[in-house]
């Protein structure tokens, strides 16, 4: 048993029943970071030291007899774009490479509080803008199957890590898919909550009415015990829902036969891998199989979802990043004037993808193109809040695939922004209705991992949980090595 | 859709990016290439339809105006390019007349 291949259920279990410590665990998972970092490249930072001291301090702890939180000893590995203290968080931008931030963002301190081991920071898309961690300003990361592919993005060192073994569970965040999509491509679960059910306080901002913070696992079982740390109410995000957090693990029953589930028709059509489209089909039948009541649905405007959603995260991320301007903060390039100050600190601080998407909100909330743009896509956004809405009156969960294809080489589409963007058609459109979706691996194309995703209502996580969880419990995924 | 190399200058200044001569003729193209591919929302008449600014049914969220503690004056300044006392420098705003 290599102990780096656990999940975060089954070590809990080894480390409460001290067959385990939590110093071997940490020791096995750092040796395999060691190992595997040379390829994958999954870590922009990897904090060995404070791990090991964070690990001997839970087996302190453990030895004195003392009742454990819930993550105690789990060493987990968080995206570099949520703030840790002390500890240097670069969004994998260059205008950010020295920043050490002066707090915890809140699932930090939650996973602290919760025993956690916490790892470094993952690789990511400059930003969290990009879907396939290529566009970091520090380095690609390598897809665990098939190292001369993508892991997706932009949490994809994330996804990466957790598939390597180079952690039990990881932190992503998803604006357009960013957390789900790597979960697809590395075949791990991927779970991006509703808007509001995990404090942002702490993330650094893309786009403001999209961001959500969710968990990238081994099983589904270990999304659930992530969530349950991470989850509620934070006074210091005003967006954060005042909601009860349930034990999303209560919610693991296996049992899905009073559920309907609906199968959108336009997620399966033009632009996707057949054999994608098939090997998604195949787990819905299983779902159905499990006694679940499956019929398929319309939501008209789901082609409309990815458009909307570039007009709306370009314009968001283009206030957000205004902040980057060398004073406060982060990298200086020094010009005449205070005004080519800015204009080179931002020349040199911020890559191509990150410039593209600073452009194209700057232009559509510019004089003139407020209306035919921005307000435009937020009218859109409302049709395709109510395409849902419709859906839901007749279904608990709709299941659809994750993304088009399985993962793409690396370099396939760096050259081509719209290509590029099209790799989130699928997975755009419960961001920009503020809903939760989870992705369970289902099977492997052509070699690789396919993901199902399944959306549910605003606060449904617990069954999307259920669901993914009888899936999983009654298939073969199990069996797949982790690669 | 057609950006001219004048328009990706206004929007720079506008967003205070600076860019190389490189750069400006790549988004020149890949400005156009993504407008065209949004203007595909056209298609939808949405003239009786209400924007969606945000998603969930929470609004104006106030909390007591009470003093808690914060971060200290030095860990605010650690990352500051350059500082004066408790102040972050800035370069000057106004020039000389």
């Amino acid at each position: 048993m290599n102990l780096a291949e656990l999940t975060v259920h089954e070590a809990g279990d080894l480390l409460r029943r001290r067959e385990i410590s939590a110093v071997e665990l940490t020791e096995a998972v750092l040796a395999r970071i060691h190992e595997r970092e040379p390829t994958i490249r999954a870590y922009i930072t990897v904090t060995a030291e404070e791990a090991r001291q964070q690990a001997a301090a839970i087996d302190a702890r453990l030895s004195a007899g003392e009742d454990l939180p819930p993550l105690a000893g789990i060493p987990i590995a968080l995206k570099d774009n949520l703030c840790t203290r002390g500890i240097r968080t670069t969004c994998a931008s260059r205008i950010l490479a020295d920043f050490r931030p002066p707090y915890d963002a809140t699932v930090v301190e939650r996973l602290r509080a919760a025993g956690a081991v916490i790892l470094g920071k993952t690789n990511m898309d400059e930003f969290a803008m990009g879907s396939s961690t290529e566009f970091s300003a520090f380095h690609p990361t390598a897809n665990p199957w098939d190292p001369t592919r993508v892991p997706g993005g932009s949490s994809g060192g994330s996804a990466a890590a957790v598939a390597a073994g180079e952690a039990l569970a990881a932190l992503g965040s998803d604006t357009g898919g960013s957390i789900r999509l790597p979960a697809s491509f590395c075949g791990v679960v991927g779970l991006k909550p509703t808007y509001g059910r995990v404090s942002r306080y702490g993330l650094v901002a893309f786009g403001s009415s999209l961001d959500q913070i969710g968990p990238l696992t081994r099983d589904v079982t270990d999304a659930a015990l992530v969530l349950s740390v991470i989850a509620g109410h934070d006074p210091n995000d005003s967006t954060s829902l005042p909601w009860p957090v349930p034990d999303y693990r209560q919610a693991l029953t296996g049992e899905i036969a009073d559920l309907r589930v609906g199968v959108p028709i336009e997620y399966f059509g033009e632009g996707i891998d057949p054999l994608v489209a098939e090997a998604v089909r195949r787990a819905i039948r299983r779902i159905g199989d499990l006694g679940a009541a499956v019929d398929e649905v319309s939501l008209p405007n789901t082609p409309y979802a990815l458009p909307a959603y570039y007009v709306v995260a370009p314009a968001e991320a283009s206030a957000n990043l205004a902040r980057y301007d060398g004073v406060k903060y982060g990298l200086r390039v020094e010009g005449a004037d205070i005004w080519e100050t800015f204009d080179r600190t931002r020349e040199v601080g911020f890559g191509p993808e990150v410039k593209r998407r600073i452009m194209i909100g700057t232009y559509t909330l510019s004089a003139g193109y407020y209306e035919a743009y921005y307000l435009k896509a937020q009218k859109v956004r409302t049709l395709i809040k109510q395409d849902f809405d419709r859906a839901f009156e007749r279904f608990d969960v709709l299941a659809v695939p994750t993304a088009p294809t399985v993962a793409f080489p690396i370099g396939a589409r760096v050259e081509d922004p719209v290509a590029m963007y099209l790799t989130d058609v699928f997975t755009v459109t419960v961001n920009v209705a503020g809903l939760p979706g989870l992705v369970v691996p289902c099977a492997l194309v052509h070699g690789l991992p396919v993901g199902l995703q399944l959306l549910g209502p605003p606060g449904s996580e617990e069954t999307l949980l259920r669901v993914g969880y009888a899936f999983e419990q009654s298939g073969d995924w199990k069996a797949v090595r982790l690669p | 859709m057609r950006i001219s190399l004048d328009e990706v200058d206004h929007i720079a200044t506008l967003a205070r990016l600076g860019l190389t001569a490189a750069e400006r003729e790549r988004l020149r193209d890949q400005l156009g290439a993504i407008l065209g591919y949004v203007s595909k929302l056209n298609e939808l008449d949405t003239s009786h339809v209400p924007p969606s600014a945000q998603v969930i049914p929470i609004e104006n969220v106030t909390r007591p105006d009470l003093v808690r503690p914060g971060l200290s004056v030095d860990e605010v300044l650690a990352n500051a390019y350059a500082t004066e006392d408790d102040y972050i420098r800035v370069p000057p705003v106004f020039e000389e007349e």
